[in-house]
């Protein structure tokens, strides 16, 4: 039987009674969502908060909206809203990919973005979308709110920009007109952490890629993407030989460690596979080929 | 700390330690031993229940969270005294065999018929992904959603086992 070690527990009314919860407790306090990630880390011990503040009250921060030249996905959105809306289907065809795969349905009712990407797991799927489509994230504190990417949110392993009373709030996403967006898993069954996982958007300009991002997860690759393959992408011929050398370039990047769900030259054998079909199949979907 | 939340439509107060989860509340609080403690790792989905309508795996949820919520086990499926067709289609198609895994196949299938009245395989099976099963192979989970869907009137509904068959 595994019992979380004891805590206290707060139900939140509020952003700003979160955060003064969290000023009074700190480093002893973390907030729960949908819970999916801390609790079995809590029931293993790994995580031993002194204190849970449940955010689920917070209704107001489960919303995808187009906000300006962005879509703003609040912090409480769960995976089931991420994989339901149709404003995400219709501009980022990535989220639908991701979503499908991550979990299964029942943890998708509770699972939300926030939770995920403060989580912080290495072998995340939203952490990589987000690398992916060059997001960024609000996170807000007493004293107002700050834009961090998206790139720069995770430390490390377990590890974010979010600090001790702060709170994230926010993902936002640049629209980008035209753009295709894919994703693709490798997992040992249905609703596992990923073997490895990749995700793309490519924007064309008639058949140069004008613009890329590339988010990879599980496989040790830093910020959860390969800029060098973004860069050696940007302002070619989007061609299968560019898109295989890129893809190559994945492969070298990355740092997979070995452990129960694979080998690191099979990771890495991933890493350039997957990056090839995602990129291949944003293409295609940017180029109205493919649903 | 002190809970209060409806449960099958009735409202219970109890005072409980925010570290008990939900699947114990109900089962060992409350009585409701029809919700299965499986995995223990939100894996299996032998503990799904809804919360506020919705099935969340009971076993990675804390009971305070559902406190002023409403909660709504296996227990509340048979009404009057008559099956649920999802329970009737289970019995019908043979979806089960050692029985673990059927009360939270059967919460999840009763959310999905009341979303999706008339699921194809790959529906159902998409569906109950979270809901993991070792006998049946899934082909007739599959068929005994089907025969709910298809029976959704009611139609050649049976009686209800006694009470303390189906909590045994």
């Amino acid at each position: 039987m595994q019992v979380p070690a004891p805590f206290d527990y707060e139900r939140a009314t509020s952003v700003d009674h979160v955060l003064t919860l969290l000023a009074e407790r700190p480093g002893d306090a973390r907030i729960v969502a949908g819970g999916h990630s801390l609790l079995p880390m809590m029931k293993l011990r790994l995580a031993q908060p002194e204190m849970l503040i449940d955010i689920n009250d917070l209704t107001d921060l489960d919303y995808i909206r187009v906000d300006g030249d962005e879509i703003a996905i609040g912090a409480m959105t769960r995976h089931a809203g991420l994989l339901s809306s149709a404003l995400l289907g219709e501009h980022y065809r990535i989220f639908r990919d991701a979503e499908r795969v991550i979990a299964d349905p029942i943890v998708r009712n509770r699972g939300t973005i926030g939770g995920s990407l403060c989580q912080a797991d290495p072998s995340e799927d939203l952490s990589a979308v987000a690398s992916a489509l060059r997001a960024t994230v609000v996170i807000q504190s007493a004293t107002g709110r700050r834009t961090v990417d998206a790139r720069d949110f995770h430390q490390g392993p377990y590890e974010t920009a979010v600090g001790d009373a702060e709170m994230l709030v926010e993902v936002r996403v640049p629209i980008r007109p035209g753009a295709g967006s894919a994703y693709e898993k490798v997992e040992r069954r249905a609703g596992d952490w990923a073997v490895a996982s990749a995700g793309a958007f490519v924007q064309l300009d008639g058949d140069t890629i004008k613009d890329v991002g590339l988010g990879l997860t599980a496989v040790g690759a830093p910020h959860f993407t390969c800029v060098e393959a973004e860069e050696a992408l940007r302002g070619q011929a989007a061609s299968a030989e560019n898109v295989a050398a890129a893809a190559q370039l994945c492969h070298d990047a990355c740092q997979p460690q070995a452990d129960q769900r694979g080998p690191e030259d099979y990771k890495r054998h991933l890493a350039r596979e997957l990056s090839r079909r995602v990129l291949t199949t944003s293409i295609a979907r940017a180029r109205g080929e493919q649903s | 700390m002190q809970v209060t939340m409806t449960v099958n439509g009735n409202e219970v107060t109890e005072d409980i330690e925010p570290r008990l989860l939900l699947v114990h509340f109900v089962r060992d609080v409350l009585g409701l031993t029809g919700t299965h403690w499986g995995c223990d790792t939100s894996n299996c989905g032998a503990c799904v229940l809804w919360l506020d309508d919705v099935p969340v795996k009971s076993c990675t949820t804390l009971a305070v969270m559902a406190s002023g919520r409403s909660v709504r086990t296996v227990e509340d499926l048979a009404q009057g005294g008559v099956l649920d067709p999802v329970q009737e289609g289970f019995m019908q198609e043979h979806g089960l065999q050692c029985g673990f895994c059927t009360p939270g196949m059967l919460m999840t299938a009763r959310w999905l018929l009341d979303h999706d009245a008339d699921p194809d395989e790959n529906t159902i099976r998409e569906a109950i992904a979270g809901n993991v099963c070792r006998c049946t192979g899934y082909e007739n989970i599959v068929r005994s959603i089907r025969w709910a869907a298809a029976h959704a009137d009611g139609a050649e509904q049976q009686a209800a086992p006694a009470t303390d068959e189906v909590t045994a």
